[in-house]
């Protein structure tokens, strides 16, 4: 089972920090109810060395990115966790059914999809955190390939890294869309010292005037 | 002695794991193991060896990820050499090794997409790209075709089709599953097994993911249902991930013990995945080599399946869906010439909803392309929904197309006792797998009597059986005819079901309603028939799953039958029917308007049917509608009204739409467009939300919507806005990366269709992204997109 934040689900949803009333939010829990049956949670991570260049030449020792963003969240670790999660892809056969006959409740599965996948990722990471604190590392927040000026083409590295199309049954589009949809890779930066702000989500993006913004 | 030749006779091994063994030795992450085969031909030779010494019968060659879409033309290493080193790697070890006879698989592994609609590879395209691969390999002299560690069902039979166009080799294919015994797609080990029997490959079984103690509960599934040998290749236990390294933690004799107990069970092939080495594959043989396996027994079962389950036919009456067929249905036929598959895929969700097993597909009309239609809805019925289909089409072309790119092993739909019929269809089976409805007529018609279909029923039998098709792929239509031209005709078809269930232990069907033509209320008759056939041994039955009255005759006669334990369907689908059918007064007094702003469909649809009785429609859609939509639409803009509402106001606007259409047709009035408009999802995006959202909106505003879907290359865009004479086009994309395509649709919408105008969405465009790439209108909702053609289209 995964926790849903129905909280999250209304703001994905547009409804801000709004209400709103009880048809929807049994739509809701019926979307909840029929997406639970359906997830196959499949998440991943290896860790590697981590360089930062002067040049702004980040080197994952698998892979290197150039990315101002990434650097600042980078600085002071010495090692990353490369990481990845999926739904699966029973949850995309079956937000477009809705989305094909019935939009109403389609917009609402995607809304809640959307929940899940970042309630899986919290979920991971915290596990990650644990096996890592324990040697000494400490995380940074997840930053992902396409936020800020880290290239959305990285995702190619990621998913060729980790072996997602087999481990995890992850693959990407030509167009670097992720299938299944409700996907998430990143990198999270690990030092030997504490960070006491961890700023992640829509706390660290620079479009302020975003209407989904927290 | 050849593999096949081999095969079933005693226990064969196969080696362990490759990958796992690389990365020891140095392979970066990220880095293609298949360059190994060139760059450290000693080590790949060697591991080769060490599995041979360990006791391996079947070499798997280095060639997992070896495609075109890792390897692209023009790349550091071509494929073909990458291939052909591999086998050669192999070869050598063979021959360096010597001893008892060794085999070669070539290792076929997923291309690492996914198929459409989920993902972006094209179903043939996949078909090619294996082609190349086994097409080298045969040419350099492999043993046998392994394709492994399939995770879909549909890119499995994509594989095994591209083996069977380009070899005679045996195929054995293995998949993955989850602990919870499914296939990432959903499949699980019945819906597999179907798919890939049909297929005729000569072995199946499982590999990767799990460790043997895991895989132990799926191989005694795979070992119940499957008739062909059954491979087991697991990891060395689940891996686990230590400082941030995946490990594998069962040793081998740890691994052995397990391995042995499966053999027991009924495996015939045993091997290793990930995390296993020689020292387990040795333990492996050493131990197991003496076991005398249990013969593989023919399962005498009738299945279909689709991409994630299997239906069996037998003893339960299996319920047929037969509303997708244009056959007597106006509205049916109009939306095929319109080509609103909407409607079809609601005619196939309603079915499912109402208890439907297996959804038949019939779209022949004489003044449409059947072969492209069947196609493509089949396509969409299985994106959606996750019923097997039955094809039923007497074009031999479309029959073949739909059976080719359908995700399971379907149902067919129909052969007879013809010659010629059966010489066009049984290949066709044979080739794609398949359980065939069997007519029980033949050159001189339909036989009167029951010795006569019975007769038709044994030749169907026979013949099929010459093809290499089992009667228990066959079900035998006993043929319903009416009643009303020969009273005695319902006995003969009923007798005859008896005699193919009674003598051959034979499957039967019918279609139910044919018993009926000509009579006055035909439910009753069909209803009753349906239990009287079902009481004879029929085994599926084609009704209409919508009907109460055949829906009754189901249920009872499986609680009546001891078919239904506890009467647990009975009292599921009746206990409460009492409350439901209960007249409806208690109704609060509610008015179109505010129905549809509460976003109420079936009371918005029953207060039309009510209001059109006294009011002309085109008041309805103005006085009422309208000023509906209108106040939820500002509400939207206002911000006091949000997205699910807007569309759930959309859908109670669009039913009440559907009654006032009625009454058009009924009037032979014709209901005035507003004007069309394209609406797509470009190329390479897969994601299609928003286009839907502003769909539903626009078609409540009246607008004529062409719907091109997702992933739609610009001609297509042009081409249709040139033959429809389309003066606005609404373009969808997510991501930037997708972005660069709207430009180019643009583009050449400017080019090729000037007067043309183009509205854009989605989630990464801003107005000033919109103007940059030369777009009309950056519509930043779906309101936004009706406001902008309400202006352009007056």
């Amino acid at each position: 089972m995964i926790l849903v934040d129905r909280k999250e689900v209304l703001r994905y949803l547009g409804y801000g920090k709004k209400k709103a009333d009880a048809q929807i939010m049994q739509s809701i829990e019926d979307a909840i109810e029929k997406l639970q049956r359906v997830v196959q949670p499949r998440w991943l991570y290896e860790v590697f060395p981590l360089t930062l260049h002067l040049d702004g030449t980040i080197d994952f020792h698998c892979f290197q990115a150039v990315s101002k963003n990434l650097s600042k969240n980078l600085t002071g670790c010495e090692q990353v966790v490369i990481f990845a999660a999926t739904l699966g892809i029973q949850v995309d056969l079956l937000v477009e059914r809705y989305v094909k006959l019935q939009i109403s409740q389609g917009v609402i599965m995607q809304a809640v999809a959307a929940a899940m996948i970042e309630q899986v990722c919290d979920t991971c990471q915290e596990t990650i955190r644990q096996q890592m604190e324990q040697q000494g590392w400490y995380l940074r927040p997840r930053f992902s390939p396409g936020y800020g000026d880290f290239a959305l083409e990285h995702q190619r590295d990621v998913i060729s890294v980790l072996q997602c199309p087999k481990k995890i049954g992850l693959t990407l589009t030509d167009s670097l869309l992720m299938a299944p949809t409700k996907s998430v890779t990143a990198v999270i930066g690990l030092s030997r010292t504490k960070q006491p702000c961890h700023r992640h989500g829509c706390e660290v993006c620079e479009k302020t005037d975003c209407a989904f913004r927290r | 002695m050849t593999i096949r030749e081999k095969l079933g006779k005693e226990l064969i091994f196969f080696d362990g794991g490759t990958g796992t063994i690389l990365q020891e030795q140095g392979l970066k992450a990220g880095e293609l193991p298949e360059v190994w085969n060139i760059e450290h031909r000693d080590k790949i030779v060697t591991l080769h060896k060490n599995y041979l010494t360990a006791g391996a019968d079947i070499l798997k060659t280095n060639t997992f990820g070896a495609n075109r879409l890792k390897f692209p033309e023009g790349g550091a290493y071509c494929l073909k050499e990458i291939v052909t080193v591999a086998i050669d790697n192999a070869k050598k070890a063979v021959e360096e090794i010597g001893g008892k006879q060794r085999y070669i698989a070539l290792d076929i592994g997923p291309t690492g997409k996914l198929l459409k609609p989920m993902g972006d590879l094209d179903f043939e395209d996949a078909c090619t790209i294996f082609k190349e691969v086994i097409q080298i390999g045969v040419a350099c002299g492999v043993d046998l075709i392994l394709i492994e560690t399939m995770s879909d069902s549909y890119e499995a039979k994509a594989a095994v089709l591209a083996a069977k166009e380009s070899c005679d080799l045996p195929v054995f294919v293995t998949t993955i599953y989850g602990e919870n015994g499914k296939l990432l797609t959903g499949g699980n080990t019945e819906s597999t097994v179907a798919l890939l029997e049909g297929l005729g490959v000569d072995a199946l079984g499982i590999n990767c993911g799990l460790g043997p103690v895991q895989m132990k509960g799926i191989c005694e599934q795979l070992l119940k249902y499957a008739s062909i040998p059954v491979i087991v290749n697991p990891n060395a236990g689940l891996p686990r991930s230590e400082n941030g390294k995946t490990v594998f933690d069962v040793t081998p004799k740890q691994f052995t013990d397990t391995m042995e107990e499966i053999a027991n069970m009924g495996a015939w092939l045993l091997g290793g995945c990930c995390g296993t080495t020689p020292s387990h594959i040795r333990a492996l043989v050493d131990r197991c080599h003496t076991i005398s396996p249990l013969p593989i027994e023919k399962k005498d079962r009738t299945v279909v399946s689709s991409y994630s389950q299997a239906v069996v036919i037998g003893k339960k009456p299996v319920i047929i869906g037969e509303r997708i067929n244009p056959t007597g249905k106006s509205k049916f036929k109009q939306a095929l010439r319109d080509h609103n598959l909407e409607y079809i895929l609601n005619e196939g969700l309603t079915q499912q909803e109402k208890g439907a097993h297996i959804l038949d597909v019939n779209v022949g009309l004489p003044e449409i392309d059947e072969v492209a239609m069947m196609e493509e809805v089949v396509k969409e019925l299985q994106s959606i929904l996750d019923l097997p289909l039955q094809i039923d089409t007497s074009n031999f072309e479309a029959m073949e197309r739909a059976m080719r790119i359908y995700n399971g092993k379907p149902m067919i739909n129909s052969v007879n006792g013809k010659k010629e019929v059966m010489d066009a269809v049984f290949p066709l089976v044979k080739k794609y797998g398949g359980v065939v409805v069997g007519l029980a007529l033949d050159e001189n018609g339909i036989p009167d009597t029951v010795e006569g279909r019975v007769a038709v029923a044994e030749k169907i039998y026979q013949t099929a059986q010459s093809y290499g098709i089992e009667k228990k792929d066959i079900v035998i239509d006993a043929l319903a005819m009416t009643i009303s031209s020969d009273s005695s005709s319902a006995l003969v078809t009923l007798e005859t079901l008896r005699r193919i269930r009674d003598d051959y232990n034979g499957k039967t069907i019918l279609g139910i309603s044919n018993i009926s033509f000509g009579l006055p209320q035909r439910e009753i008759v069909n209803s009753n028939f349906y239990t009287m056939a079902m009481q004879n041994g029929l085994s599926c039955g084609i009704i209409n799953p919508n009907s109460d009255a055949m829906m009754r005759s189901y249920y009872a006669f499986k609680a009546l039958s001891n078919l239904d334990a506890q009467c647990s369907d009975y009292i599921a689908h009746y206990a409460n029917q009492a409350s439901v059918s209960a007249p409806v007064s208690a109704k609060t007094d509610m008015i179109l308007a505010q129905s549809i702003e509460k976003g109420l469909k079936e009371r918005a649809g029953e207060l039309t049917a009510q209001l059109i009785q006294n009011k002309e429609a085109l008041d309805i859609i103005n006085e009422e509608l309208i000023p509906a939509l209108d106040r939820v639409g500002k509400g939207f803009e206002k911000g006091t009204v949000f997205l699910p509402q807007l569309l759930m106001s959309a859908e109670a606007a669009k039913t009440a739409f559907e009654v006032i259409k009625k009454q058009f047709a009924k009037s032979g009035q014709v209901q005035e467009k507003k004007g069309k408009i394209i609406l797509a999802t470009v190329k390479g995006d897969i994601h299609d939300i928003g286009k839907n959202i502003v769909k539903v909106l626009l078609e409540n505003y009246s607008y004529d919507v062409i719907d091109l879907g997702k992933d739609v290359p610009a001609e297509v865009i042009v081409e249709t806005a040139l033959k429809e004479k389309v003066r606005l086009v609404g373009l969808s994309a997510l991501m930037t990366t997708t972005v660069v395509n709207m430009k180019e649709t643009i583009q050449l919408i400017r080019k090729r269709k000037p007067d043309t105008k183009v509205v854009v969405g989605g989630a990464v465009l801003t107005p000033e992204y919109a103007k940059s790439i030369g777009a009309d209108c950056y519509a930043k909702d779906a309101m936004a997109t009706v406001h902008y053609a309400q202006e352009i289209l007056v």
